[in-house]
């Protein structure tokens, strides 16, 4: 820092940069993404690659022709790019990333002004474009461990067109042996790289902890026949809850500031995903619940900002 | 003098085109173009619809300025732009059905589309009939143009089609430009990219 700031005591100082942090939550993906590769064949990593690369081209582009100053190196652009992959299934044609991780960052982001201006979470934007525009290739999944790219339903859709789950053991939905999108499957996977985080004091337990909560609870009572019946084990496990939960909602632009907020935050967005499981058209809520809440959070900052002291 | 009148004439015309124009600088009659700007058909129809009504209003609002009563001038602007709106929408039913159809309720609501008001509050009450024509022509083209360039964008990015002719085979469309939020999307970035010009003519 060459600027000299001149304030009031006391001082601290902390390590801390957007860059550093953008970076750790990249490393805290790796597991996941080695998981995806690892179920769903190199086809996986081809996605993340294409996703991360035009993610990083489209931002470096659009900076240029905005004459801001490129910051492509941050990280952000490079964990919208991951995020973008993680939601989308392992076998989708090579313009689909392409064209999500475009309008991710043009759209959710540069539009608005880049990073820490944007109201929407880039990647998430970028999932709703490509499920609007293009549902049959991003809601068509790979089936885990298969060669020949045969396609399967994931456990949730499974579960709301009627047929039996009895094939699937809990084990196999937190391990990741289930269809799905890349990044979502392996629950292990992605609790390691949430427990560093939680380990760097990256993420608080405010968001993801109600998130799951909220949504575990809806389920519970909702979600069965009769009522307090609802396989809600059963749905932490499966979709996109636990990536949401974790490492989606918890985005510092575009949830809450302080505590109470988030919890706020949090509990919104698992009373829509579970509203958007249960009686929603498709299968899967998540990303629509955190845009939605995304939309709320100015309103949330407002009414739950800190009292300032002596006022 | 003759030269003058037609300077200023001709400046009334082409100022709705460009500089005034009415959907991108103005940001007048927004709900109609986010509602029909499905496919350029429907946009030409739409255009010319409101043209056909913003010439009728100017031409008798400006002939009647000096009968109106400033208290109520509001609702006689509305009767006078009600009737041409129904003779607008008579004349679609009566010889084109299937663009009638299309448009639905947004030819009945061209009576309160703001651009035909603001036209008849802002021009058409202060100034004489000729001028008033041509202001009419020009926020009317310029109307027009701005339905095209939309419903163009959306009809060719969201259906790969171009007044409904399919352009490229085996293009798979972006289904949400063709979807209402796509229509906010593509109207946002037009005004953002004349706003961008306009800042870099100055």
């Amino acid at each position: 820092m060459d600027k000299f700031i001149v304030t009031s005591s006391p001082h601290l100082h902390k390590k801390e940069s957007v860059r550093r942090i953008m970076w750790t939550v990249n490393m805290s993906l790796l597991p996941a993404a080695v998981a995806g590769v690892f179920i769903f064949g190199a086809g996986a990593a081809w996605i993340m690659a294409l996703c991360i690369l035009s993610a990083i081209i489209s931002e470096a582009v659009l900076q240029k022709l905005t004459h801001r100053k490129i910051s492509v190196l941050d990280g952000s652009a490079f964990l919208t790019g991951l995020l973008l992959a993680f939601n989308l299934p392992a076998r989708v044609p090579f313009w689909i990333p392409i064209a999500g991780s475009f309008f991710a960052i043009a759209i959710g982001k540069q539009v608005f002004g880049g990073l820490g201006q944007n109201i929407f979470n880039p990647a998430l934007a970028g999932r709703a474009f490509l499920t609007a525009s293009w549902p049959k290739y991003v809601t068509t999944f790979t089936a885990p461990f298969s060669c020949d790219a045969t396609t399967c339903a994931t456990p949730l859709t499974l579960l709301k067109e009627g047929p039996g789950l009895d094939h699937l053991s809990y084990m196999d939905l937190f391990l990741g042996k289930k269809g799905g999108c890349i990044g979502e499957v392996c629950i292990l996977a992605l609790l390691i790289g949430a427990a560093y985080l939680f380990y760097k004091k990256y993420i608080t337990w405010h968001i993801p902890l109600s998130y799951i909560a909220a949504t575990a609870l809806v389920i519970w009572i909702f979600g069965g026949k009769p009522l307090f019946s609802g396989d809600w084990f059963f749905h932490i496990l499966s979709g996109g809850l636990i990536l949401g939960a974790f490492f989606m909602a918890t985005d510092y632009v575009t949830s809450p500031l302080t505590g109470k907020g988030q919890i706020i935050f949090g509990a919104g967005c698992g009373l829509l995903t579970a509203v958007l499981r249960i009686w929603g058209g498709s299968a899967e809520g998540v990303s629509y619940a955190i845009l939605m809440m995304n939309a709320a959070t100015p309103v949330i900052d407002r009414f739950t900002a800190n009292r300032v002291y002596g006022s | 003098m003759a030269d003058k009148k037609n300077d200023r004439a001709f400046a009334e015309l082409i100022k709705g085109i460009v500089r005034d124009n009415p959907t991108f600088v103005l940001a007048l009659g927004l709900c109609p173009t986010l509602a029909v700007s499905v496919s350029m058909t429907n946009g030409l129809g739409m255009g010319i619809a409101a043209t056909f009504v913003l010439l009728g209003s100017n031409i008798i609002i400006s002939l009647i300025k000096k009968f109106i009563p400033p208290e109520i001038r509001i609702p006689c602007y509305i009767v006078v732009i009600a009737t041409f709106v129904t003779i607008a929408e008579m004349a679609l039913k009566a010889y084109s059905p299937a663009l009638d159809r299309a448009l639905g309720i947004y030819v009945p609501l061209i009576v309160v589309n703001c651009m035909v008001l603001g036209r008849a509050e802002a021009f058409a009450s202060k100034n004489p009939v000729f001028y008033s024509i041509m202001d009419g022509i020009g926020m009317g083209i310029g109307f027009t143009l701005a339905l095209l360039l939309i419903s163009g964008i959306r009809e060719f990015l969201g259906f790969g089609k171009i007044f409904n002719f399919l352009v490229i085979k085996g293009f798979d469309p972006v289904r949400m430009i063709g979807l209402p939020s796509g229509a906010l999307l593509v109207i946002g970035l037009l005004l953002g990219f004349f706003n961008l010009l306009k800042n870099h003519n100055k």
